[in-house]
C-alpha cells in the first residue's frame, strides 16, 4: 500500500499535513507527536519581523467549531530559521512554511530568506488570513492580487509555491485558476470563514478583534464543496482542509479532489490524532482494494446520478 | 513530558450546587505533576463543546504505599464543559492531557508562604500546601469567597497546619470584604527583614490587586493565571498574557508554556 502523495516536485510520505496556525512551529508538539511521521507540517505564518498579534480574548467556541483572531503573532522569519528550523530538521520533519506579507515585497523577501535555507520543503502563501487588515487578504480577495503575489514569489524560489485560498469570496475556483496561471505548484484551501460571536448579556463581541475566522467540523461540508469546485477548475494539486477530525473526513476531501489534506483545529482537541488518522486511511484503502492513496483523488462517483437523470 | 490518557472517573463529589471535586484515574500524570501545573480535560465526546478545558491539578491521590493513583480537579459550573464535569459519574471516561505548564517555585524556610485564593482559585494550593509542609515552610492561606458555603476544604488546610485567613463578601464567615484587605494589612505589619513569598490564584481583579499589594510591599509574588486556552501545548496562541521581556517591553507570552504560574510584577495588568 502506497500512502505517498506528490505535490508538484515534492513527495510527501503520506497525505496528512498539520495546518498552519494550529500546530505552533511544530516543535511544541514534539513530545506528543512523532513529527517525522507526518506528511508535513505547515508552521505558523511568518512575516519578516516579529508580531505581537491581537490582545486576548482571541478565541471563542461555537457549535462544532471555534472562532479565532490571533492576529498572526509570530517570531519573524529570521528567528524561525535560527531557533526552530534546526530542531525541525533534527526531528526529520517535512517543513512547509506559511509566508505572510503586508506588501508584495515582504512576501518575496520572506520567501527568498526561506529558500536560502536547507530544510524548507515548500512555501504556503498566506493570502487569506481574515483577521488582520494589512496582511494578505487584500491579495487573496483579488484575482489580480492573487496572480501578482504568486508570480512574484515564483520568480525568487525553486521551492513549491502553494497559495492558501480564502473561502470568503464568491467563486473560490476562479482564485485557484488565477494561482495556477501565475505558476503556483498547488493550492491549499480553505482558510477560515469570517464570522462573529456576540455575548448577548453584555452586547460585546466575544473576541477582541470583533470578528474572526471560523474553523472546525462545522465548516467541513462547505470546504469539501469548495475543494470539489476547484478540482474542476485546475490541474495542479489541491491540499484540502476544513474541520477534519477523523479518517473519513480526510478521505472525503480526497475523493472530492484533494491530493493531500491538512488537519488544524482537531490538533487542539486531540494532539495525538495522527496515528489513528493514518490507520483509518490504511484500513479504508485495504477495504476498497486501493493500492495507492493517490488513486483516490477526485474519484467522486456521479455515474448513478447521471443515469437516473437521463432515464427519467 | 505531557501524556494524554482516557481517564476513568473514580468519584464525583459535589461541594455545592456549582462546585465539585472530580477524581480521575490518571496515575502517570498524577505521579509526574508539580504544584501549579494543569491538565486539559475533554469531559464529553463529540463536537459541542469542541475544545478541552484547563484545570489546575487540585489533589494527587495516593494508595497506601504513597504511589500516585489519580488526581482531582476543583471545578465550578459556568458553562457546557463544567456542567458535564459537574454531572459526570463514576466509570465514565474523559480525555486528560498533562501535566502541563510551569509549576510554582516552592520556597524554603526561613521564608514564609502566603497563598491568596479567590473562589475556584483555591485549586492549585492543595498540592502547594503539601509541598510547603514537606519543606517545613510556615504557610498561610488567605481565602475569599462570596459566602461561607463557598469556602471549601478548610479542614484539609488546617490539617497541614496552614493558617487560615478567611473573608466573605457577605460577612457570613471570616472578615467581610475582599481577601486582599487582610493581605495588605498583614504585609504592612511584617518587618521587611522577614521574607515571605506570595502565591495568588483567582479572579483577574483579585490577582491584579494582589500583584499591586505585593509590589507596594516589595514582596515576590507568583500568580497562576487563567486564560481562554485552546490547546494547552503552545499550538494555538490563544492564552497569551502581556509580560515584560528582557528588552523591557511587553510581549504576548503563551500562558500554557511560560505559565500558568507567572511573576506578578512582570505582567501588564489591564
Amino acid at each position: 500500500m502506497d500512502l505517498s502523495v506528490r505535490i508538484g516536485a515534492l513527495t510527501l510520505k503520506n497525505p496528512l499535513i498539520a495546518a498552519s496556525g494550529c500546530f505552533g512551529y511544530g516543535v511544541e508538539y514534539a513530545d506528543i507527536v512523532d513529527l517525522s511521521s507526518l506528511g508535513g507540517i505547515v508552521v505558523k505564518g511568518l512575516f519578516l519581523n516579529e508580531r505581537e498579534g491581537h490582545p486576548p480574548p482571541r478565541i471563542v467556541e461555537t457549535p462544532a467549531g471555534m472562532l479565532n483572531a490571533i492576529g498572526l503573532q509570530g517570531i519573524g522569519v529570521r528567528r524561525f530559521v535560527d531557533e526552530k528550523l534546526p530542531e525541525l530538521r533534527a526531528r526529520r520533519a517535512t517543513v512547509l512554511v506559511n509566508v505572510c506579507g503586508t506588501t508584495l515585497d515582504e512576501y518575496v523577501e520572506v520567501s527568498r530568506i526561506l529558500s536560502d535555507n536547507e530544510g524548507v520543503a515548500a512555501i504556503e502563501l498566506n493570502i487569506s488570513c481574515p483577521n488582520i487588515k494589512e496582511g494578505g487578504i487584500q491579495f487573496g480577495c483579488s484575482l489580480i492580487g492573487t496572480h501578482d503575489v504568486v508570480a512574484a514569489v515564483r520568480k525568487v524560489t525553486t521551492l513549491p509555491v502553494i497559495p492558501k485560498l480564502t473561502p470568503n469570496v464568491t467563486d473560490v475556483a476562479s482564485f485557484a485558476r488565477a494561482a495556477e496561471e501565475a505558476g503556483a505548484d498547488a493550492v491549499s484551501l480553505v482558510n477560515t470563514f469570517l464570522a462573529m460571536v456576540i455575548d448577548v448579556e453584555t452586547r460585546r463581541p466575544k473576541i477582541s478583534n470583533i470578528v474572526g475566522g471560523l474553523s472546525g467540523p462545522a465548516i467541513r461540508p462547505i470546504a469539501v464543496r469548495m475543494v470539489y469546485e476547484c478540482r474542476q477548475a485546475v490541474k495542479i494539486p489541491i491540499i484540502g482542509m476544513g474541520g477534519i477530525a477523523e479518517a473519513r473526513d480526510a478521505l472525503e476531501f480526497m475523493i472530492a479532489g484533494a491530493d493531500a489534506v491538512q488537519v488544524g483545529t482537531a490538533n487542539f482537541v486531540e494532539p495525538g490524532i495522527w496515528p489513528g488518522l493514518l490507520d483509518g486511511i490504511g484500513d479504508y484503502l485495504r477495504r476498497h482494494n486501493v493500492a495507492r492513496v493517490s488513486d483516490l483523488v477526485g474519484t467522486l462517483d456521479l455515474r448513478e446520478r447521471e443515469k437516473a437523470w437521463t432515464s427519467s | 513530558m505531557p501524556i494524554d490518557v482516557s481517564a476513568e472517573v473514580i468519584r464525583n463529589h459535589p461541594l455545592s450546587t456549582d462546585y465539585n471535586v472530580l477524581a480521575l484515574r490518571a496515575p502517570a500524570i498524577a505521579g509526574a505533576v508539580a504544584p501549579g501545573q494543569f491538565v486539559m480535560i475533554k469531559p464529553g465526546r463529540g463536537f459541542d463543546p469542541l475544545l478541552r478545558r484547563p484545570f489546575s491539578v487540585f489533589e494527587v491521590l495516593r494508595d497506601a504505599d504513597g504511589t500516585a493513583t489519580g488526581l482531582t480537579i476543583l471545578s465550578k459550573r459556568i458553562g457546557a464543559s463544567t456542567a458535564q464535569i459537574y454531572d459526570a459519574g463514576p466509570g465514565q471516561r474523559m480525555m486528560c492531557l498533562g501535566p502541563l505548564g510551569r509549576p510554582f517555585t516552592v520556597v524554603d524556610p526561613p521564608s514564609e508562604a502566603w497563598m491568596v485564593a479567590g473562589g475556584v482559585g483555591l485549586a492549585p494550593f492543595a498540592t502547594l500546601a503539601e509541598s510547603l509542609r514537606a519543606r517545613g515552610v510556615k504557610t498561610a492561606l488567605f481565602y475569599g469567597a462570596r459566602r461561607a458555603a463557598e469556602l471549601f476544604y478548610l479542614d484539609f488546610f488546617r490539617q497541614l497546619n496552614v493558617e487560615l485567613v478567611l473573608t466573605t463578601e457577605d460577612g457570613s464567615l471570616g472578615e467581610a470584604g475582599r481577601v486582599v484587605g487582610p493581605l495588605d494589612r498583614r504585609l504592612a505589619s511584617r518587618p521587611a527583614s522577614a521574607p515571605v513569598m506570595l502565591y495568588g490564584c483567582g479572579p483577574e481583579g483579585m490577582l491584579a490587586a494582589t500583584a499591586r499589594i505585593a509590589i507596594k510591599h516589595a514582596r515576590p509574588c507568583q500568580v497562576s493565571v487563567e486564560r481562554v486556552m485552546g490547546c494547552g501545548l503552545g499550538g494555538c496562541y490563544s492564552c497569551v498574557v502581556p509580560m515584560r521581556g528582557e528588552d523591557g517591553r511587553f510581549h504576548h507570552v503563551r500562558s500554557c508554556l511560560a505559565g500558568p504560574v507567572l511573576a506578578a510584577d512582570q505582567i501588564r495588568w489591564e
